[in-house]
């Protein structure tokens, strides 16, 4: 009767003493690992760790934009792959994560922006990924009520448009790929915090977790936010992150109004904002600025964005907010992410993924799995090593140098 | 709402700083030329939780540069001072002085 029909999504087992491989951490990165080592490396004898519950972290705080405008190498190829594992992930894992491949356009005001802009979009289409320019008229056509003012503190000149990126039902990315890695034979452990690391002659063996010892030959890590202390405790020493909280805000829910994600940055003003399909407007900009593990924002940024979102879209005015969260992001000296080896033999690292972690969740378990079944980097993955700061390859995709600030 | 208690001007909010950096890091000597003090000092962090060492800057108020000690998991604000050595050191010595001053006044 009514809703009671429904059995749990994945099973709830007790830890094994010994598994093959061990993911730290249950976010969508943890849970997209344990999938593809399973489907598609014969790799199921997985225990994936999760100190609180699956989804509880970054991958349940975060603004659900999907999308692959990259233009820098390392990362173009790399977010490419995973917005093509989007676009079949519902089929793959027989579960409804929502995609809907609504299209993100980002806003520019001034000549400067627009070539910097153009210059992305075009190395975007010679790679392959779809891109499209759109002038001041088209813009207004597509989204109407945006501020088009002559007044303007930010008068809109045009925007560039990725029509195949998105948004996805952020729970429901977690649930499919727990369901689908549960149902291949993964451990699915909640509550199950790592406190320390089992090393015999010098390599990581297992863990010690707060529900006993676990022992696996491999073991990779993807918990976005604690690094850099889970990293101290390995061994990894210092990493190129610092942890930084980042805010989102949701409205209360109105009726269909952004049919798109509206994006832009301008100088100091930042800004991303679409409408989930509950009718929430939700919406963010930028990080807090200083160093926290702390999961909540603080009132300047909240000021900060609720400007950003008044310039571009003022109809906004009296809409209240529902919510505010944060979440504590591996913001990476370039901007970009890790999924590497590491020089502990058998100890493998994803991390390091700014702003930009959910729409990596795909393409990032795909190329770490991996990673961990062969022991090297898929060619995908191969430029995000941790290796390339000491070497001179940093993938500065905004070109702002070493600042933990990047997307 | 965060508030410092900058040493110049007094307790203040949060809208009138911004975050500078890891006041832990030493930048080598700029004789040190060795690539691994240069690549450990500017891109690998402790990334502390816990008590963090961190610069921020007064920048609407008296423009100086603080030194600020935060816990980043509470972010409870346990010492702030003046980033500078020498100013830490006028400002103790200014503290004194009026400590004197306002003694021999309260003598006569």
């Amino acid at each position: 009767m009514g809703q009671a029909g429904w059995a749990p999504a994945w099973r709830q087992p007790e830890p094994k003493l010994k598994y093959d491989v061990i993911i730290i951490g249950g976010g969508g990165h943890g849970l997209a690992t344990a999938y593809y080592l399973a489907k598609l490396h014969g790799i199921t004898n997985v225990a994936l760790l999760e100190k609180g519950w699956i989804g509880g972290g970054n991958s349940g705080r975060n603004t659900t934009i999907v999308r692959s405008n990259y233009f820098v190498e390392g990362n173009t190829a790399f977010y490419e792959h995973s917005l093509k594992l989007w676009e079949g992930l519902s089929h793959d894992l027989n579960y409804n994560v929502m995609f809907s491949q609504r299209g993100h356009l980002n806003l520019f005001f001034t000549p400067g922006q627009r070539d910097a802009m153009m210059r992305r979009y075009n190395i975007m289409r010679l790679n392959g990924i779809d891109g499209e320019f759109l002038d001041r008229e088209q813009v207004q056509k597509m989204v109407p009520h945006l501020n088009y003012s002559e007044q303007s503190r930010l008068p809109i000149l045009g925007g560039f448009l990725q029509a195949r990126a998105g948004t996805a039902r952020h729970d429901a990315v977690n649930w499919g790929y727990a369901r689908a890695a549960s149902t291949l034979g993964v451990d699915i452990i909640q509550n199950c915090e790592v406190t320390g690391f089992i090393k015999k002659a010098g390599r990581i063996v297992g863990v010690e977790t707060s529900r006993g010892e676990v022992e696996a030959e491999k073991i990779g890590m993807a918990v976005a936010g604690s690094t850099s202390v889970l990293a101290a405790q390995a061994g990894l020493g210092p990493l190129p992150i610092e942890s930084h909280k980042l805010q989102a805000f949701v409205s209360e829910p109105i009726k269909p109004f952004l049919d798109t994600v509206v994006v832009y940055g301008a100088g100091h003003g930042h800004f991303y904002i679409s409408q989930s399909d509950k009718g929430g407007m939700v919406f963010g900009g930028d990080l807090d600025g200083y160093n926290s593990y702390a999961q909540r924002g603080n009132l300047p940024i909240y000021t900060d964005v609720a400007s950003c979102a008044m310039n571009v879209m003022p109809a906004l005015g009296r809409i209240k907010l529902l919510r505010q969260w944060a979440g504590i992001m591996d913001m990476s000296m370039d901007g970009s992410p890790f999924i590497t080896k590491t020089n502990l033999s058998g100890f493998y690292l994803n991390a390091g993924w700014c702003y930009g972690g959910f729409k990596a969740i795909p393409g990032s378990g795909w190329c770490f799995a991996h990673t961990i079944a062969h022991d090297q980097p898929h060619e995908i993955n191969s430029l995000l090593t941790l290796d390339r700061y000491a070497q001179g390859r940093q993938i500065d995709e905004s070109g702002h140098g070493p600042f933990p600030k990047s997307h | 709402m965060l508030r410092l208690n900058c040493p110049f001007c007094g307790l203040r909010d949060h809208h009138e700083f911004a975050y500078l950096e890891d006041a832990s890091v030493q930048m080598p000597s700029f004789e040190d030329t060795s690539e691994k003090a240069w690549f450990e000092a500017v891109f690998l962090r402790k990334n502390l939780r816990g008590v963090h060492v961190e610069h921020w800057h007064h920048i609407h108020g008296c423009r100086m540069i603080l030194r600020v000690e935060r816990d980043t998991q509470t972010h409870v604000i346990s010492k702030v001072e003046a980033a500078h050595p020498s100013f830490r050191q006028r400002l103790s010595d200014v503290n004194d002085e009026t400590k004197l001053i306002s003694k021999a006044r309260s003598k006569t």
